[in-house]
């Protein structure tokens, strides 16, 4: 299945009595790049998991074109791509076998060609039999977003990919979201780097205190507008 | 979409080749089995001569209590890197996943029984390998039916804080009925006079279990692993 646009009607999620996210209504489609933007522990990274289908929102649907997530099951999975918190990676083995592991289950075509480019992509072609225990974090954060594109998802979610990674790899992640919306993808970033992501992303919108707002374009830049709607919210 | 078959059978290999690499299970469960064969050794075998039929229920110890050390470590080596999660959201069927881990966890077991069997033998001077193919029947057995309830629960509290006091809290009642058919098939095969056919009686329990087990968990995998 494919689909141009993810949409959330009135989702709300609660762990217990805490409610995190408060009937979040927002679309986002195919060729578009939007920053979630938050403080910490807002609710960025479970709004995240509930775009993956990994979590179940407790009242709430949420649509990728035309169909829900709970019928379309693995089928709609393959349009995924996630890079979490936590990179995903076995560090027992090596960059190609964690990335051979991966499109494996995925049943990505011509798997030997996609890693060899995507390791090469991540600057790790020269480490791709050094198991990933050895690398650094910035190494690791570029390994776990070639692992997570390896697919080519239309769905792109990405929490603060900007971790750990040096200029020319934030340079390179820049170049790498800019082709992600060549290729028609939908790419939702969670960072709090937002003068990194600001030159890049088409529109951004806050959670706070569980609830959705956009950023409206305007004077200042992204942090500034940023702040100014986090201070009116406080 | 990668098959049922093909999923489980990676997932196997990606755990044999970790496990190949850090040996870490392997080593402690095997260390905690041989422990506890020789403590118990030192307890039941008096000037050369063991408690009557303690060997089978002494073997049986060693494997449940090894068996749930390896779930723990194998299910918290998911948890880590959240690996776990990564799984549950390729485009696979989830019920292959649990597969997979059941099969990595069994060869392991497997393994360790391999060193324990001939341990127990020798300490207790038991006439295990009397008939080798029954004694089999009842590991295999048993240990799919240990492991196939194991590998769902530890699956289950992967994310839960207190879930090296849950798991054996959990697995040990559910499992009770396995345990006793192992020991009891197994005590079959030592006394001075083997009861074959009693033998037989428990080894279709466990068979028994194991489809009745591995059913429920195969239709309860994906329901439970969905937070």
């Amino acid at each position: 299945m494919d689909f141009t646009s993810v949409a959330f009607a009135d989702v709300t999620r609660t762990f217990g009595r805490r409610r995190v996210l408060n009937r979040i209504s927002f679309e986002c489609r195919a060729g578009e790049i939007v920053a979630l933007l938050g403080p910490n522990g807002a609710g960025k990274s479970t709004l995240l998991s509930i775009a993956a289908t990994l979590l179940e929102p407790t009242s709430g649907i949420v649509r990728y074109g035309e169909r829900d997530a709970a019928p379309a099951g693995a089928a709609l999975r393959r349009q995924i791509g996630l890079l979490g918190h936590d990179l995903y990676l076995y560090p027992e083995l090596s960059a190609a076998e964690n990335l051979a592991f991966f499109g494996r289950l995925y049943a990505v075509d011509g798997l030997g060609r996609r890693v060899a480019s995507a390791l090469e992509r991540a600057g790790l072609g020269g480490r791709r039999d050094d198991p990933v225990a050895g690398f650094s974090r910035g190494m690791r954060q570029r390994l776990a977003l070639e692992r997570a594109l390896l697919h080519d998802p239309r769905l792109v979610l990405l929490d603060e990919p900007f971790t750990g990674l040096d200029d020319a790899a934030t340079a390179m992640l820049q170049q790498r979201l800019e082709d992600l919306r060549r290729a028609a993808a939908i790419v939702v970033v969670t960072t709090h780097d937002l003068e990194t992501i600001e030159p890049i992303v088409d529109r951004a919108v806050v959670l706070h205190g569980g609830r959705l707002v956009p950023v409206e374009p305007g004077a200042g830049t992204l942090r500034e507008r940023y702040r100014r709607l986090s201070g009116e919210r406080t | 979409m990668t098959s049922f078959l093909e999923t489980a059978w990676l997932v196997v290999r990606k755990d044999l080749l970790i496990e190949v690499r850090s040996r870490e299970i392997l080593y402690t469960t095997l260390f905690f089995a041989v422990a506890s064969v020789l403590v118990f050794a030192f307890g039941f075998v008096r000037e050369g001569r063991a408690v009557a039929q303690a060997a089978a229920g002494i073997l049986w110890i060693a494997i449940a209590f090894s068996g749930t050390l390896a779930l723990g470590r194998a299910f918290e080596r998911e948890r880590i890197n959240e690996t776990l999660r990564a799984l549950l959201l390729a485009p696979v069927d989830r019920p292959a996943l649990y597969v997979g881990k059941l099969l990595g966890l069994i060869v392991l077991l497997g393994a360790v029984e391999a060193i324990v069997v001939p341990l127990v033998a020798l300490m207790f001077q038991a006439p295990l390998f009397a008939h080798p193919w029954m004694l089999l029947a009842l590991l295999v057995s048993g240990t799919v039916g240990f492991a196939a309830v194991g590998t769902l629960f530890a699956a289950m509290l992967v994310r839960a804080r207190s879930r090296d006091v849950l798991l054996p809290i959990l697995l040990y009642p559910i499992t009770v009925p396995v345990i006793i058919a192992g020991v009891r098939g197994t005590a079959a095969l030592l006394q001075a006079d083997v009861d074959l056919p009693m033998a037989r009686a428990w080894l279709s329990m466990l068979v028994f279990f194991d489809v009745v087990f591995i059913t429920l968990a195969l239709w309860t995998f994906e329901p439970l692993m969905t937070e």
